[in-house]
């Protein structure tokens, strides 16, 4: 009997093509919308994971304040770090392979003819063990370039292509805002991170000369802790903190104003928005998925109002309620189901090109595709139901004589 | 001959209280297999509703429907549906085929409702449209059929579960003379071949001549029953 009224089912859609097609359009938008925006929203949680990923998993990173991210001003009240937190690090904890002070500042960096406008970061040399950064040619600061300030810059490709084309512009100088720099070193090419961040436009000075020449305070913004061995990691991360409480001379019970963070956190962290961001997509266009099924809906019940002769022709030859019932049914929820295979192709495509669009990776998510293919079937049946009912309850007679 | 059909008293009410109408006042009435009965009668005379009830898609008021010794009037909806889907034919003025379907699929539906297999389906329906003289034409839909065709797969819907009775509700209706006889010597043929009682409704004294007994309905009785022996 189910195949019997699949069959009619499909008969039926098959007479109506274009009005079925019309019917499932809202179950293809839904489903595709809500499919494309969670997979490109997986696509770009993936892609931030991967970004910190790529830092080693024995980075520490310090920053003032008791959250990451957060409304401006939310650690405003947090007192930032200083170069002798730096110091104090460096001479109290052991096992550390580097410990890289970081503060920057968007500058624009002029040669002769050439701009470019880019974030400049004063650190030390730790902050290319830090960042995995290996020097293409030049050399890093030196002791005196560092302790002194001296305006001297190592460059990212990018900042090298923009400014200097195809030449080696070790030696030379370029403008940073308004004073002059010498360039030393040439950083190796990292390429583009995801979602179209280029890691290469960088220009990293001594911190002392970013401080003095270009953000006027004696503030360092984070502090990048790489330590030696992963499995020290831990217990690295507890001596920062106790340090960092007695410097701050925070009390017993008091809670930090400052966090440290190894790779795993921060990747959650930084996830933790775009995953926030991807279930407000998901929902927003799960609307459209209701009002798909509500089109299912209403097209099925001006179909039986349509087709009422037609149902009374079935039940005079001796359909029986549950199979008139049965047919409307299959044939509300095979229009969704159908609904949701073709919003799946769609969204497949439309995933695979736009993750290429914003380079942020395709990754494939079973479950959404799963439960959006299920959850259209829902949706046929839910609002498959009320005018397969109507349609079997009807009166045979009456039913003939309907015009 | 055995009684096919028995109407005991039958009485049907429409409407309740003062807004009631009664269709039927006691219809008695009894068809022997293998007859071919037509039922005139003006309009309003309940020719129609008694169709209803022995065609078992309405219940009698009160009274007794026995269909081959069963009281219908004792069975539910779904049961009845099953006693039309194996024993009744049905036949309609306005031949009531389904739209954008061919004359093949039409006739195939209702063995689809019996869930005979599919090769099953295709032979019986093309046996059944070969009885009404179509063959050639199983893939035409309804639209590209003229009225007297339309009428054919009607009949060839209604006859192709060999039901024991054929009810045919003024048939010839919305045909021309000539096209209307011809379903008539169909119908007859179908009665003496293949023994198909046939209850025909109609309007046209030249259409009843074809029925081997004429019922007269008034006023919501029987008012002659005639056997005409001159037609063999």
């Amino acid at each position: 009997m189910l195949w019997n009224s699949f069959l009619l089912a499909i008969r039926g859609i098959h007479r109506n093509l274009l009005r079925s097609f019309l019917t499932i359009l809202g179950i293809v938008i839904g489903v595709s919308a809500v499919i494309t925006m969670v997979t490109l929203g997986n696509g770009a949680t993936q892609a931030v994971k991967d970004q910190v990923a790529s830092l080693g998993s024995n980075l520490l990173q310090i920053r003032s304040g008791q959250r990451m991210f957060g409304p401006p001003g939310s650690g405003g009240r947090a007192p930032s770090f200083e170069l002798t937190d730096v110091e104090a690090i460096q001479e109290r904890i052991t096992g550390l392979a580097a410990v890289a002070p970081e503060i920057s500042r968007t500058a624009t960096v002029v040669s002769s003819a050439n701009n470019w406008s880019t974030s400049v970061t004063g650190s030390t040399n730790d902050f290319f063990v830090a960042g995995n950064w290996t020097l293409a040619a030049g050399r890093e600061f030196t002791k005196g370039e560092i302790d002194g300030g001296q305006t001297v810059c190592i460059i990212g490709e990018t900042i090298r292509r923009e400014l200097f084309g195809s030449s080696l512009p070790l030696g030379e100088s370029m403008r940073v805002k308004n004073f002059s720099c010498e360039i030393i070193g040439i950083l190796v090419s990292k390429g583009q991170a995801s979602m179209g961040r280029d890691q290469d436009e960088i220009v990293v000075m001594p911190i002392r000369a970013v401080q003095r020449r270009l953000t006027g305070n004696r503030e360092v913004s984070s502090i990048q802790v790489s330590v030696q061995s992963e499995g020290d990691i831990d217990r690295a991360k507890n001596e920062l903190t106790e340090l960092l409480r007695e410097r701050r001379r925070l009390e017993q019970g008091e809670d930090d104003n400052f966090n440290v963070q190894d790779t795993r956190q921060i990747a959650e962290t930084l996830s933790g928005t775009t995953q926030i961001l991807t279930m407000l997509l998901g929902a927003v266009a799960s609307v459209s998925l209701l009002v798909g099924g509500i089109g299912i809906m209403n097209i099925m019940l001006v179909s039986v109002t349509e087709r009422t002769r037609e149902i009374g022709i079935r039940l005079a030859i001796g359909a029986l309620e549950r199979e008139v019932l049965l047919q409307f049914l299959i044939e509300a929820v095979v229009l969704a189901m159908l609904g949701g295979l073709v919003g799946i192709v769609l969204a497949t495509l439309a995933s695979i090109v736009l993750s290429g669009v914003m380079s942020v990776p395709y990754v494939f998510d079973p479950t959404i595709n799963l439960l959006s293919f299920v959850f259209s079937a829902g949706i046929g049946i839910l609002f498959g139901y009320m005018p397969a009912q109507r349609a079997a309850r009807l009166d045979p007679i009456e039913a003939l004589r309907h015009e | 001959m055995s009684t096919l059909i028995e109407l005991k008293g039958i009485t049907k009410t429409y409407g309740q209280g003062t807004a009631s109408f009664l269709a039927l006042r006691g219809v008695d009435l009894r068809i022997d297999e293998g007859d071919f009965v037509a039922v005139m009668g003006p309009s309003g005379s309940g020719k129609s509703t008694a169709m209803n009830i022995i065609g078992c898609l309405d219940v009698p008021s009160s009274g007794e429907f026995l269909f081959r010794n069963v009281h219908v009037e004792q069975l539910d909806r779904t049961e009845r549906a099953l006693l039309r889907r194996h024993f009744l034919g049905f036949v309609f003025q306005g031949f009531n085929l389904l739209a954008r379907t061919t004359a093949q699929e039409n006739v195939e539906l209702p063995l689809l409702y019996r869930g005979e297999p599919a090769a099953v389906r295709r032979e019986m329906a093309a046996a059944a449209l070969a009885q009404v003289g179509l063959t050639g034409w199983e893939h035409h839909t309804s639209a590209e059929l003229s009225g007297g065709q339309q009428q054919r797969v009607a009949i060839a819907r209604a006859i192709v579960t060999n039901p024991t009775l054929l009810l045919a509700d003024e048939p010839t209706g919305n045909l021309d003379t000539q096209r209307s006889r011809e379903i008539m010597d169909l119908l007859v043929s179908l009665n003496e071949q293949k023994g198909i009682t046939i209850l025909m409704v109609t309007h046209e004294q030249e259409m009843a001549a074809y029925a081997k007994r004429i019922v007269h309905f008034v006023d919501g009785r029987v008012e002659s029953d005639v056997r005409q022996q001159e037609i063999a």
